[in-house]
């Protein structure tokens, strides 16, 4: 059974009709990563942040279920909901850099979650801190736990976010883009260490991404996205090897090889983009009538 | 050492800044027009009683030279004798400032507290009807001058519903036991509960008054940059961890947020004791601010002297004390 199962979700700018997911469905699979990839304002974050309870006041879901485990999130209580996913999910967030608060030391920010929601005394959850700033190798984590923010390299507190998400043991992590702001030395590091981490504790991930590449390294399963519509759902051997849908070839197409960077970029073509743009406005017409 | 450095900097630009206004203020109320004498004597004295006075109190002499006997004298913690009240003006001044500190630190934590509520509120209700009526309670509130809002509540509370009283410092009748002029602080010592109150209830409206415009203040500096903090990656992460919305804005917005607000409180600060001048006299309080009036009506320079150099050094003891608090809340500069 599967573990998180998005069905039929659709999501409007709160008040109006501007859709920005447009009846999606997908499904992960305990211990499974699953690649959320498409442009720029895809959904693809989107998606991420209506799994974890975080959309902004201004975006509602106007139709669709999130279940987490066979549990329908959306029928929850506000407070049942943090609760649930506080115990049983996290995010690896994009931008190290402003993801952990300025004025807070790294310690409490990794223990707060362990002994004020799952109610673990305080010694037992600064020594399972240590224990995972260990397991993300980072040198004297005694001194790291101390610190405050400003006193760690990008590297570093990208390693500590990692470490804090797989801290409470969680069944699904959202990692949203969680190499794009590092520089490109640390992001094969980065990405490393969150496949060790992700394959060691056995999590699901929802791996939110824009490049193919990384999508090849780490997920099993994906999703093509464009204009908040899933185009394309399968897994990564038969996505890489014959993609389905015109767009998901052309988004082939168009990534930049490393091992010829001579070549031309090549963009995804004007008719590939017309024809699914035909189909965005289908399951809008669908999405209206049904 | 860097600190020690920093410290010696800001001492000595105190110093300097303490003797500018000695100077200006020295000058000024020699130039304006007035005579103290006069003041002084009755209609028809003679032209020899008049010399012998201006004498007296050392203003025959040319003003430079008046101001460097006032000047040594100060060096030596001599501030002079008031022409009025003929005591010295340091125990007159030190006497009075009790009762203004005592005001100004109660309208400081009415317009912390109101503010600081009416901040968090409109944040946690943003977007909704509750922040646009905190948005024009703040704007009313800042509309309307701090004495303006003391004839309100003095005509609302005093006069209309007299819960509060409207003059002095403490019901006259009252047989105090202190020893110092802190009588809001002293009576809490002493577990003088009776005495406290009453103290209060004369307090509350003028501090109020004073109040109401640094809440209005605080209240929507304080909004706006909790409100901008709330879009912050830190805050959607403490989210996913399972924390409803109080705990990530009083625990992961407000101590980021805060920090503007506490530079902008620090300044305020200084126009809200420079507030209380008109503040004590229209309740009558027995602080520095009447004195001032007094002093300047009845010309009474060493005193006016005295009572400007005491607010100069207020101000800029409130200044350090912003710096440091502000250091000590921002880990980013206690290190550096």
């Amino acid at each position: 059974m599967s573990y998180l199962k998005i069905s039929n979700l659709t999501v409007n700018i709160a008040g109006t009709s501007a859709r920005l997911l447009r009846d999606v469905s997908l499904t992960v699979q305990p211990g499974e990563v699953h690649g959320l990839v498409g442009e720029s304002g895809a959904g693809k974050s989107m998606i991420g942040k209506a799994v974890l309870g975080t959309l902004p006041r201004a975006i509602e879901i106007v139709s669709g279920t999130i279940e987490l485990d066979g549990t329908d999130l959306l029928a929850l209580s506000p407070a049942e909901h943090r609760k649930r996913l506080g115990q049983s999910c996290a995010l690896i967030p994009q931008d190290p850099l402003t993801a952990l608060n300025p004025s807070r030391r790294i310690g409490p920010q990794i223990t707060d979650r362990l002994t004020d929601i799952l109610g673990w005394d305080a010694k037992r959850a600064r020594d399972r801190a240590a224990e995972l700033l260990d397991e993300v190798q980072i040198p004297d984590p005694q001194r790291v736990l101390r610190s405050y923010p400003h006193e760690l390299s990008g590297g570093m507190r990208q390693r500590i976010l990692i470490a804090s998400a797989f801290a409470a043991q969680p069944k699904l992590i959202v990692a949203d883009e969680p190499t794009t702001a590092l520089d490109v030395t640390v992001q094969k590091q980065i990405l490393k260490l969150i496949k060790d981490m992700q394959q060691r504790h056995d999590t699901a991930l929802l791996f939110v991404t824009h490049d193919l590449g990384v999508v090849s390294k780490i997920c099993q399963s994906l999703s093509v996205l464009y204009a908040g519509m899933v185009v394309e759902a399968t897994d990564v051997r038969s996505f890489f090897r014959e993609p389905a849908h015109a767009y998901s070839r052309a988004l082939l197409a168009a990534t930049p090889k490393y091992t010829d960077p001579e070549a031309s970029l090549t963009p995804v073509p004007e008719e590939v983009i017309a024809a699914v743009k035909a189909e965005v406005d289908a399951a809008d017409a669908r999405l209206r009538h049904g | 050492m860097q600190i020690l450095r920093s410290l010696l900097f800001r001492l000595a630009s105190t110093a300097a800044t303490l003797v500018g206004v000695a100077v200006i203020v020295f000058f000024v109320i020699r130039v304006v027009p007035g005579d103290p004498i006069a003041m002084m004597l009755p209609p028809g004295a003679t032209a020899e009683d008049i010399a012998r006075l201006t004498a007296l109190y050392g203003l025959d002499k040319s003003i430079p030279e008046q101001f460097f006997i006032w000047a040594s004298g100060v060096l030596q913690g001599d501030f002079g004798t008031s022409i009025t009240a003929r005591r010295p003006v340091l125990d007159l001044v030190l006497g009075r400032l009790p009762a203004t500190l005592e005001l100004s630190i109660m309208a400081l934590v009415i317009a912390v507290i109101l503010g600081g509520v009416a901040a968090l509120m409109g944040t946690r209700e943003r977007g909704t009807k509750v922040e646009a009526g905190i948005d024009v309670a703040n704007g009313m509130a800042l509309s309307v001058p701090d004495f303006l809002w003391a004839l309100i509540l003095i005509l609302l509370f005093g006069v209309a519903w007299p819960v509060f009283h409207i003059s002095g410092r403490v019901t006259p009748s009252l047989d105090l036991p202190f020893v110092t002029n802190f009588y809001l602080f002293e009576s809490l010592v002493r577990l003088r509960f009776d005495l406290w109150v009453d103290i209060v209830s004369h307090m509350f409206m003028p501090a109020l008054a004073l109040a109401i415009p640094l809440a209005a203040i605080i209240g929507q500096l304080l909004k706006q940059s909790l409100k901008e903090t709330m879009h912050l990656d830190y805050v959607t992460l403490a989210r996913t961890k399972g924390y409803g919305e109080n705990h990530v804005i009083i625990r992961e917005a407000l101590p980021n947020a805060i920090l503007p607000t506490l530079t902008l409180v620090g300044v305020q600060f200084t126009f809200l004791i420079g507030g209380t001048v008109i503040i004590e006299r229209l309740f009558s309080y027995e602080g520095l601010g009447n004195m001032a009036i007094d002093a300047v009506i009845n010309r009474d320079l060493p005193l006016i002297q005295g009572i400007v150099i005491l607010f100069a050094v207020l101000f800029t003891v409130v200044n350090l004390v912003v710096d440091l608090t502000y250091a000590l809340l921002n880990p980013r500069l206690r290190h550096a």
